[in-house]
């Protein structure tokens, strides 16, 4: 998802020449293509986060088009404060391209799991929040990241996710995709999480549970419509996110079906990571077995709430 | 690189017209919001005036001008000083300080970018400005455009990281476009900048960090005139210019007094005790 991103910021780059990226530190053969074919729009900066994007807010406000890429948890906590002055608050054209969001680098530590980037932003007024699903789905969204007003966080995947979203969706940012109907519960998603969201369909179906999912790949300005229009039509939403209960897409949704006020009340329940810093190492996927954002614990959730409805 | 100029000595220079009545405005501005960083500001003009009155290049009438040159006021909350010469210059009416953090007002206690016509980057929160003019002066010379930028930032605000961030990147790119000027006032809300947290030597830090630096004294009009008309200093390099001022400058019971910091509440018997110091100091 990652290469994804940055050849399209390539491709974006020879398209559109107010486009310049500004890498903090990268791998020394990051986007060489971009650095040798067209210097004047390629950066390598220090390890200097804060500077890094103040200063793309100054080229914002020039005309530039800055994408920046870095590690996600650097690019989001340590320079909060230019983002959300700097870019928020001028509406700046800046682009964040973060890599490692949510539980990618496991084998890191908590100082490299990003999994408080979306509910920090949610809170900067003009901020657009992205979270596809795979590369596929990147490149989709990245082509319309050039006409954003504001700035726009990426929140970028380990890489190498299957391809699960479609291209004969559409797929427009601000717009949440109905990647499959069901009328006995509902599974909001965002992110890699989408896999596992589908995968719980197909087998909750098996058990004749219909299920349906919501893909909700842009999380800021979120598609309240979309999502209060879908909740409407099941008695059970779940959520799942990688990323913290607190502040994240469950806590988006839960603001939604609460001011609803459906009556019946709905049933609902959320799928995180709890208020914690992981406490172990390993890999993405185990690491997110710890904190049961897997899609058989989809299954039991759903199950159960649909059993409790019965 | 000092000039001949007494550099300790900037309560030597007395103010002329220009210089009290520039403070006079911001004293009208402080009487109608009640409030406002008064040492900040009064140890500003004199940078501020050299700048606007005969350095920069800008159209009031037309305030983004592509081929202007850019002011950053990083230390925003010395912002009344820049709202008198913006409304001296015709950016904005001279009214408009009259309704200085008035709810329907576009003077605030910190300058808006995109509200305030004139106001280059919105600036508050110290260490972001020189940043922002590091943007600015990069782009120009990757465009080839000859404007220039000034970057004003504060001697308590270099204790932010960011600016020293920021000074790398401005060498590292050889930003001769873009100038630094330090109100180095000596004085922060807590104290002396040595006692809260010394900067010295000041002058040898900004050259190591790749800045052709200058000093001057920061009430001296002529003096600030010709170091900035020498600006670019020298090719591919930034400069620095350490503006030895006086915090709260023009009026005694000012200069120097912590308490004039961030002064609220100010009643209409300070307020005319500013303004008749003004008038006859």
């Amino acid at each position: 998802m990652r290469k994804t991103s940055l050849d399209m910021v390539y491709e974006l780059a020879k398209r559109d020449s107010r486009v310049i990226f500004i890498g903090s530190d990268l791998g020394p053969d990051t986007l060489k293509q971009l650095k040798a074919e067209l210097p004047g729009q390629f950066l390598m900066e220090g390890v200097s986060e804060a500077n890094i994007v103040s200063m793309a807010a100054g080229l914002a406000m020039e005309g530039r088009i800055p994408y920046i890429n870095t590690i996600a948890t650097f690019l989001t906590r340590r320079c909060y404060e230019q983002i959300v002055l700097d870019l928020g608050l001028h509406k700046t054209k800046v682009r964040l391209i973060a890599s490692g969001g949510g539980l990618v680098y496991a084998p890191l530590g908590p100082t490299h799991l990003a999994i408080d980037d979306i509910a920090i932003l949610r809170a900067v007024p003009h901020m657009t929040i992205l979270a596809p699903a795979d590369a596929a789905e990147m490149r989709r969204l990245m082509l319309q990241t050039l006409d954003v007003d504001g700035p726009v966080y990426i929140r970028l995947g380990k890489g190498g996710d299957p391809i699960v979203s479609r291209d004969d969706l559409p797929c427009e940012i601000g717009k949440a995709i109905e990647m499959r109907e069901g009328c006995d519960a509902l599974i909001v998603t965002t992110g890699i999480c989408l896999q596992l969201a589908l995968d719980a369909a197909v087998e909750l179906q098996n058990r004749c549970i219909s299920t349906g999912v919501l893909h909700v790949h842009t999380l800021k300005p979120l598609d309240s419509s979309a999502i209060a229009a879908s909740v409407s039509r099941v008695p059970i939403i779940v959520t799942i996110e990688e990323h913290t209960l607190m502040g994240g897409l469950g806590s988006a949704v839960a603001e939604i079906v609460a001011e609803a006020g459906f009556m019946p009340a709905k049933r609902f329940k959320r799928i995180g990571i709890p208020d914690v810093f992981p406490d172990q190492y390993g890999s993405q996927a185990s690491l997110m077995a710890r904190y049961d954002i897997t899609s058989e614990r989809l299954i039991a959730v759903v199950q159960h709430l649909h059993e409790a409805h019965e | 690189m000092t000039t001949a100029i007494s550099l300790t000595t900037p309560d030597a220079i007395a103010l002329d017209r220009r210089s009290k009545e520039l403070r006079k405005m911001i004293v009208r501005a402080i009487a109608a919001g009640r409030r406002g960083h008064v040492g900040a500001a009064f140890s500003l003009v004199e940078i501020l005036r050299a700048l606007y009155d005969n350095i920069l290049k800008y159209d009031p009438a037309h305030p983004r001008w592509p081929d202007r040159d850019r002011c950053i006021l990083s230390k925003g909350h010395g912002c009344l000083a820049l709202y008198a010469l913006l409304a001296d210059k015709g950016f904005f009416p001279a009214a408009e300080l009259l309704k200085f953090c008035a709810p329907d007002g576009i003077l605030g206690g910190h300058p808006e970018y995109g509200k305030v016509p004139g106001v280059e980057a919105s600036t508050g929160s110290l260490g972001h400005g020189l940043s922002i003019g590091v943007g600015f002066a990069l782009n120009a010379r990757l465009e080839g455009q000859k404007h220039r930028v000034f970057v004003i930032v504060g001697d308590g605000e270099c204790s932010e990281g960011s600016i020293w961030e920021a000074a790398l990147c401005a060498a590292k790119h050889r930003l001769d476009q873009l100038t630094v000027l330090v109100d180095y006032n000596k004085q922060q809300t807590y104290g002396t900048i040595a006692e809260v947290q010394g900067v010295e030597p000041f002058a040898d830090k900004w050259a190591a960090f790749g800045f052709v630096v200058r000093e001057v004294n920061g009430h001296d009009v002529s003096a600030l005139t010709a170091v900035l008309s020498e600006v670019p200093c020298e090719a591919n390099k930034p400069t620095a210019i350490l503006c030895h001022t006086i915090k709260g400058k023009g009026v005694s019971f000012t200069e120097g007094n912590l308490g004039w910091h961030h002064k609220s509440k100010v009643t209409q018997a300070e307020a005319e005790s500013l303004f008749a110091a003004l008038s006859t100091e």
